[in-house]
């Protein structure tokens, strides 16, 4: 358990490491990264096994940092960090994986790459809400370098539009921070601290959506939600994966636990509003997925599709609604991390055109049928079938919806047959056209599916069919941190 | 009269006249013994001996220093002085080293001695507890700094702005001095602490307003605060650069820190109140007006800019907004914040000018595409400008991000619990999220622009590289681990300042 | 409670027989083919033996397996077989073999194909087993891949449009029917059929409804109406129910036929399984309340689909609206059977007997439509893909056995008594006669329109000239004999002993009955 925070120091580490071998080694490169992933991951494995749940809330680390407002660095685990953690670490390792034929200035890639995912166990593991914000603030810089160096098209634009959407969000974030800690007096940053704080109901009725809507910016709240399928599309696939994967979960995460966690009443006040805004997200980014003509932009709008879901459950109110927003948190993490690896690893690197109408005629389904395959189970798990991950967590923030309007959870399902639609659609040009074999177009044989993309991908998809499949899994880390002190101020506010 | 004891005011004054010592050996060496060598080695010579100097000094003042008054008053000596003096020693000393390799003179000695007899204007500043020791003091360090911003007599640009800031500053230092003469007017007294006392029954009279319009005339020139700022961007973007560089760090951070006593200390009972919808008239008021429309202006101007020195002046006239925030907290623990970050600021910002100005050697031009290429000639260089501008920018874990974070939470924290002047922190934070644009401009250029075939290899030598990464190191030390230099400050300001 | 995990085996084998044959490699087509049959006969006599064990006097849940599963959402592993789930379990069992061999010639990705079968398969055991809702949620979604696959990789020429119809409207009312049990779920906490059939029964399900949910200003019984609407809308577009049968003809008339076989053979049943299972013990008071609408639909979905097979030229889309129009007698039957006891003397034996009708009918509906389909394969295999029926004529003399094959099957479809389609039929329009005497007499026509249709196609097929095209097709091998042998010969048995089946149901039906009776 208290590795955990190394997961954090070995990715700086590993940056570090990478940044200083010498640019011609592209191997000892490759796999310095690698390593540095892979002992996160295992970190967050040994940790996940050796926690108790019902412990609650498990400091790792505590120690004074600026005492003037209270903060600390205080880097603690609870059920819900050790799920992000351990997400974390499966999108860091096969992000390293689908970014093996990386060449174009590889050590920087590594280095920036490296850094953002130890921000983002940083975030994780951080109850300390400045601590928290340093992090958070970390993570955006090696996102924009990632998007605007090795990016595709548009890549400049697109970087910077994300990196600004994410900088209102901060600022959001940033004065409700300061108001929050002048509040409660500043004696104390820690979130277990300031959620046993009383916050006066007319100081929460407008911290609240500062502290929710700043993060849920990044987690792709509409109609702030239009950095994402820009942002997607331009990342290179490393990237993608990671944005959609877990740099949106950031966002939900700080939504929960500085906004929900914190300003009960707040939630109260807004919720309906949220409520719609996130099911309008739903909805609209089904829809608008599915007259995309890009590959990579039906799987950018379905990200904000499902996030849809997940801010949808964090405003529910209830126990089931939240756990199963965390839960599609790491199932959309999981899902979006494939479909991305195969949309812009293995297709697009090979056909170099991420058109639909292109890709309709190349017949990938015959000959990539490694890709095919992914594809087919990573759009099942997309839909939200059952038997993969994404299924129960979609279900768990329905039945959370329902509870707080029956209406609301009904549109939302509309969203989800959209969004099969749009899978379906994309999977069908992309994969199984009907071309006969004059329109198949003569183009060079592609290289084939290498072994770390083989890897990569099945890490992804038994991920999501374990977690389908025996949700408890990761259940029994969820629920149990619901009931910590943490959640005290909600329980008072009426969590049922 | 009172008596003066003038051995120990001699000692008190030990590191000002260490300073004034190493000038005039740094000059005579130069003058006499040096003439015939090269460049390399005089600036050399000079920056060593400026260094061994100020380390000197900092060493007598953390062995040998008792807090205690000189003069009546006039002259002061605490905890938080010593500090300061700290600061501005290191400060002058990494300016000298990473200029060394300049070539913008022949006249090395005079160039160094100016730099040093500056600094002894800022200490002097920083201790002064009286209106005319603080205006000498003002004066000395701002002839230096003129004269320094002349010192490329080659170049019409420095030439141009060392007139404007030469006008500019006679002006603002005649503004002062007529706020002086009026304060001196209204309380009979020219030390501090006692124009605190004799204003206390004036609060609201009409000439105390216009003495402190005069007296903030003064020193909102010297901090480049708008609308006292149109000296900046022709300075920042003209002068040599360690004169720029200091103008930007030393400069700034002796002004704040006397700015902050002549508000709390000089004018306290005439605070008035800046909350929002509940203006009274009073510095307060003021400051957060000045505050405000140097965020503003400052952050707005530098979105246009497309020479990095020039985005650098107006990044410090929207700086200059954000410290104000922190005088504007005094009461709270704003000080600390304050001299955190101006620090922190000066340290970031010669490393920012150090690669400007380098840029500026090699290509011709400091304009923002003359950084393309950067992060593939010289990796290490584009990480420290990476540093020292996120640090501007105000992301964490860099020094930048704490200074913003610990002075926005004193001003909000001022009235607490009423959340007064949380208008001005929202303002802070919003500009400054809008800062993120140019400052991502920059790094865009070195790290993702293309490079330019034909355009010089951006390679810096060992020195320029060591006291960088030194910078760099420093910013990020100073950002993850903030007590370094916060927890003696609160320790120091539980005594006096 | 837990006995040997038999019903988890015979859901599992399918499963991994489908991942193993995936592993084949793809030159080793009959290396495929021949494993792919093997695990299905493997199967099958799994199923025989589970059958065998099954105990045909009791009307309870056998064989139960109980774990819990997901703690938090009251969501179980409970799977158990009565006699309802063994009767679909064993015309599973049954039509996959065939439908394998009706197949045998398939040259294109044979592995695939098969492994996709046994994927269904596996759906359809798990379906027909799960007592939870979530757990049969998961099988009943899953099916609908491969499927789903079958149709699109295998299919004819419209197969694009026709998988995605077909798999965007069974979603639709996947979404409906989970919306509504999630609503349950609010209202109850618990997703057990059988717990959820008891709080019905008591009327506690309506009143913890109104008094969890309460959405806008929904009285109790209209918010159970919209409940029960959602669930209603999922089960009818599976079976599927005029109007929600957009997706059908065209899905049956492109899958390739081996596949068509399985859609009507048992997916449809999926839906007819689920309104007995599902929607009739928990909604029968919802279905009282709008008993006379539903009846509307279920004669229209007779007379109609009869109407539009007879205007059909093409063989595939007649049988499919042939197949919509069996299986509206099967929710004629069940919206009757909702009946309630007032003035109804003979009551639970007329639903008994229309409920034992209606799984009698699932069962010979799945067999004979089966048999119909594959005998079209076999037309199919000749005559290069033509179903077209005005270019056929005459073919009794080139193919005599085919013939009288093809003519036992269809006289089964069409209820001649002798046959196994008569009985159940019978029982139905017998009982809903005792219980709504006008529904049955509105629905009468139906039988008559299909008798009609189907005699002419089979007069346009075998009668009037053979055309010199069709002259030289030889007539049934051996492995085509083979195929359709053991279906024909339950269907003349089952048309002379329905007692057979009929013991196996009667004691589930009996108990349906009585949760019924209130």
């Amino acid at each position: 358990m208290n590795a955990l925070p190394w997961t954090i120091y070995v990715s700086f580490l590993g940056a570090l490491l990478v940044a200083c071998l010498p640019a011609r080694n592209v191997y000892a490169i490759r796999l310095a990264a690698l390593f540095a992933g892979v002992i996160g991951l295992v970190l967050g494995l040994y940790a996940a096994v050796n926690f108790e749940a019902g412990a609650g809330v498990v400091t790792l680390i505590k120690h004074e940092w600026v005492p003037a407002f209270g903060a600390e660095y205080h880097l603690a685990a609870d059920g819900i960090s050790v799920v992000m953690v351990l997400l974390t670490g499966i999108a860091a390792v096969t992000g390293i994986l689908f970014s093996w034929n990386v060449t174009h200035r590889l050590k920087e890639f590594f280095a920036f790459f490296l850094l953002l995912i130890g921000a983002v166990y940083g975030v994780f593991l951080s109850f300390d809400l400045f601590l928290f914000f340093v992090f958070y603030e970390l993570a955006i810089v090696p996102k924009y370098f990632l998007v605007a160096i090795w990016g595709g098209q548009n890549r400049e634009y697109a970087a910077m539009k994300l990196v600004l959407y994410s900088f209102i969000g901060s600022a959001l974030v940033l004065v409700g921070i300061v108001a929050t800690l002048v509040v409660s007096g500043g004696q104390s940053a820690s979130l277990v601290t300031l959620g046993q704080f009383q916050f006066a109901e007319s100081f929460q009725y407008w911290a609240f959506p500062l502290m929710f809507v700043g993060f849920a910016i990044l987690a792709g709240l509409w109609p702030f939600h239009t950095w994402a399928p820009t942002g997607h599309v331009a990342a290179p696939t490393a990237a993608s994966m990671l944005l959609a994967g877990v740099i949106m979960k950031l966002g939900a995460y700080g939504a929960l636990r500085a906004g929900v966690c914190l300003f009960p009443e707040g939630l109260i006040a807004w919720q309906n509003v949220i409520g719609w805004l996130a099911v309008i997200g739903i909805v609209y980014g089904a829809s608008v997925a599915l007259v995309q003509k890009d590959f990579k932009f039906v799987i950018g709008y379905s990200s904000v599709s499902h996030m849809g879901l997940v801010i949808l459950g964090l405003v529910s109110m209830n126990i089931v609604g939240l756990s199963g927003a965390i839960l599609q948190m790491f199932s959309h993490g999981i899902i979006a991390g494939l479909l991305f690896g195969v949309v812009g690893r293995m297709v697009y690197e090979r056909t170099h055109t991420r058109d639909l109408n292109a890709l309709k005629v190349m017949n990938l389904g015959k000959v990539m049928p490694f890709a095919a395959v992914t594809f087919v189970l990573a759009s099942l798990a997309s839909m939200g079938l059952p038997g993969f991950s994404g299924f129960i967590a979609e279900f768990s923030v329905l039945i959370g919806a329902w509870a707080l309007d029956p209406t609301k959870a009904v549109v939302a399902g509309i969203g989800i047959v959209i969004g099969v639609a749009f899978t379906l659609r994309a999977l069908q040009t992309a994969f199984f056209s009907d071309t006969t074999a004059k329109d198949i177009q003569p183009h060079e044989p592609f290289e084939p599916i290498t072994l770390p993309e083989r890897v990569g991908a099945v890490i992804l998809l038994a991920t999501t069919l374990i977690v389908g499949l025996y949700p408890k899994l990761l259940l029994d880390f969820i629920q149990p941190a619901l009931e910590s002190p943490l959640f005290d101020a909600l329980r008072k506010g009426g969590l049922e | 009269m009172i008596p003066v004891n003038y051995g120990q005011l001699v000692l008190a004054l030990i590191p000002e006249l260490l300073l004034v010592a190493a000038a005039l050996a740094v000059l005579g060496a130069d003058l006499m013994v040096l003439r015939e060598q090269s460049k390399r080695v005089r600036f050399g010579f000079a920056a060593g001996f400026t260094g061994f100097a100020c380390l000197a000094a900092i060493f007598w003042m953390t062995s040998s220093t008792e807090p205690a008054t000189y003069l009546g008053g006039s002259f002061i000596v605490s905890e938080l002085t010593q500090w300061v003096k700290t600061g501005l020693l290191l400060l002058t000393a990494l300016t000298v080293i990473l200029f060394v390799d300049g070539e913008f003179t022949e006249h090395v000695g005079e160039c160094v001695a100016l730099i040093l007899m500056s600094t002894v204007g800022m200490m002097l500043l920083v201790s002064a507890g009286d209106l005319l020791l603080l205006f000498v003091a003002l004066e000395l360090t701002s002839l230096s700094l003129y004269s320094l911003v002349a010192f490329d007599k080659r170049s019409r640009e420095a030439t141009h702005a060392a007139l404007q800031y030469f006008l500019f500053g006679g002006m603002a230092a005649a503004f002062m001095l007529f706020g002086f003469s009026l304060l001196y007017g209204l309380t009979g007294s020219t030390l501090i602490a006692d124009i605190g006392k004799g204003l206390a029954d004036k609060t609201g009279d009409p000439v105390l307003l216009v003495a402190m319009v005069m007296v903030m005339a003064g020193l909102g020139f010297k901090v480049a605060a708008v609308p006292f700022h149109l000296w900046a961007p022709a300075v920042y973007r003209g002068a040599p650069g360690p004169a720029a560089a200091l103008i930007a760090s030393g400069s700034k951070l002796a002004s704040f820190v006397v700015l902050a006593r002549l508000m709390f200390a000089g004018f306290s009972g005439a605070e008035g109140d800046a909350a929002w919808r509940s203006y009274t008239v009073g510095w307060m008021p003021l400051l957060a007006g000045v505050a405000a429309f140097s965020m503003v202006l400052g952050n707005l101007a530098a979105l246009a800019q497309s020479s990095l020195r020039r985005l650098l002046a107006f990044s410090a006239v929207a700086h200059a907004g954000y410290m104000l925030l922190g005088v504007l907290a005094v009461k709270e623990t704003g000080l600390q914040a304050v001299v955190y970050y101006a620090f922190t600021y000066g340290l970031a910002t010669i490393g920012a000018f150090g690669v400007a100005v380098f840029v500026e050697r090699k290509r011709g031009g400091d304009s923002l595409t003359d950084l393309a290429g950067m992060a593939k000639q010289s990796p290490l260089l584009a990480v420290c400008l990476m540093v020292f501008v996120l640090s501007l920018a105000g992301i964490p874990p860099l020094a930048g991000f704490v200074g913003k974070f610990h002075v926005f939470y004193s001003a909000a924290a001022l009235k607490s619990p009423g959340l007064g002047l949380l208008w001005l922190v929202v303002l802070s934070i919003a500009t400054s999220a809008i800062s993120l644009y140019y400052y991502l401009q920059v790094l865009k250029q070195a790290w993702v622009a293309k490079e330019n075939e034909t355009a010089v290899n951006l390679k810096p030598g060992v020195a320029t590289l060591a006291v960088l990464c030194v910078l760099a190191v420093l910013t990020v030390i100073l950002g993850c681990a903030p007590g370094l230099i916060l927890e003696t400050l609160t320790e120091a300001l539980k005594h006096s300042w | 409670m837990n006995s040997f995990p038999f019903i988890t085996l015979l859901t599992l084998l399918p499963l991994v027989s489908g991942v193993l044959l995936l592993g084949v490699e793809k030159q080793r087509q009959a290396l495929a083919r021949h494993l792919g049959f093997g695990c299905s006969l493997l199967t099958l006599a799994l199923a025989l033996f589970v059958g065998s064990q099954f105990d045909s006097s009791s009307g309870e849940l056998q064989m139960v397996e109980r774990h819990s599963w997901i703690s938090s959402l009251g969501v179980e592993y409970f799977v158990g077989v009565d006699g309802l789930s063994l009767v679909m379990l064993l015309l599973t069992a049954l039509l996959v073999p065939m439908s394998m061999l009706a197949a045998w010639k398939l040259e294109d990705r044979t592995h695939t194909f098969l492994a996709l079968i046994l994927f269904l398969q596996a759906g359809l055991f798990g379906t027909f087993t799960a007592q939870n809702f979530i757990h049969w949620f998961l099988f009943w979604e899953l099916s609908l891949v491969p499927a789903f696959f079958l149709v699109k990789l295998w299919g004819g020429p419209e197969r694009g449009k026709a998988a995605i119809q077909f798999f965007v409207y069974t979603m639709v009312g996947s979404v409906a029917l989970l919306l509504a049990f999630l609503g349950m779920y609010l209202a109850v906490g618990t997703f057990d059929f059988q717990k959820l059939a008891e709080l019905a029964k008591s009327g506690e399900l309506v009143n913890r409804m109104s008094l969890n949910l309460g959405w806008y200003d929904l009285s109790k019984e209209q918010l159970a109406l919209v409940i029960a609407f959602g669930v209603f809308l999922g089960l009818a577009v599976k079976v599927p129910l005029m109007p929600f049968h957009g997706w059908l003809p065209k899905t049956y008339a492109t899958a390739p036929s081996a596949i068509t076989m399985l859609l009507t053979g048992a997916m449809s049943k999926m839906g007819v399984y689920g309104f007995l299972r599902i929607f009739l013990p928990i909604f029968q008071e919802q279905i009282l309340q709008m008993q006379t609408w539903l009846l509307w639909l279920a004669i229209a979905t007779i007379v109609m689909s009869a109407l539009a097979a007879s205007v059909q030229t093409d063989l595939r889309k007649l049988l499919a609206y042939s197949s919509i129009n069996h299986l509206g007698y099967c929710l004629l039957g069940v919206f009757a059977s909702a009946c309630s006891l007032d003035g109804k003397s003979g009551w639970s034996v007329e639903a008994s007997a229309v409920l034992g009708g209606t799984v009698l009918q699932m069962f010979n509906h799945g067999i004979t439509a089966a048999l119909l389909f594959c005998f079209v394969a076999y037309l199919e295999e000749r005559g290069g893909g033509e179903t077209d029926l005005t270019k056929f004529g005459g073919l009794r003399a080139a193919m005599p056995v085919f013939c009288g094959l093809m003519g036992v099957a269809t006289f089964a479809s069409l209820g001649l008594p002798g046959l196994s389609g008569f009985v159940g039929e019978f029982l139905i329009f017998k009982g809903t006669f005792g219980l709504v005497a006008w529904s049955a007499v509105l629905a009468t026509p139906g039988l008559l329109i299909t008798a009609i249709f189907l005699l002419r196609m089979y007069q346009q097929v075998f009668y009037g000239p053979l055309s010199t095209k069709h002259a030289g097709w030889k007539d049934l091998d051996l492995r085509e004999r083979f195929t359709v042998l053991p279906a024909l010969l339950l269907v003349l048995i089952l048309g002379v002993y329905p007692q057979l089946l009929m013991g196996l149901i009667n004691p589930t039906v009996t108990k349906l009955v009585e949760g019924l009776a209130r």
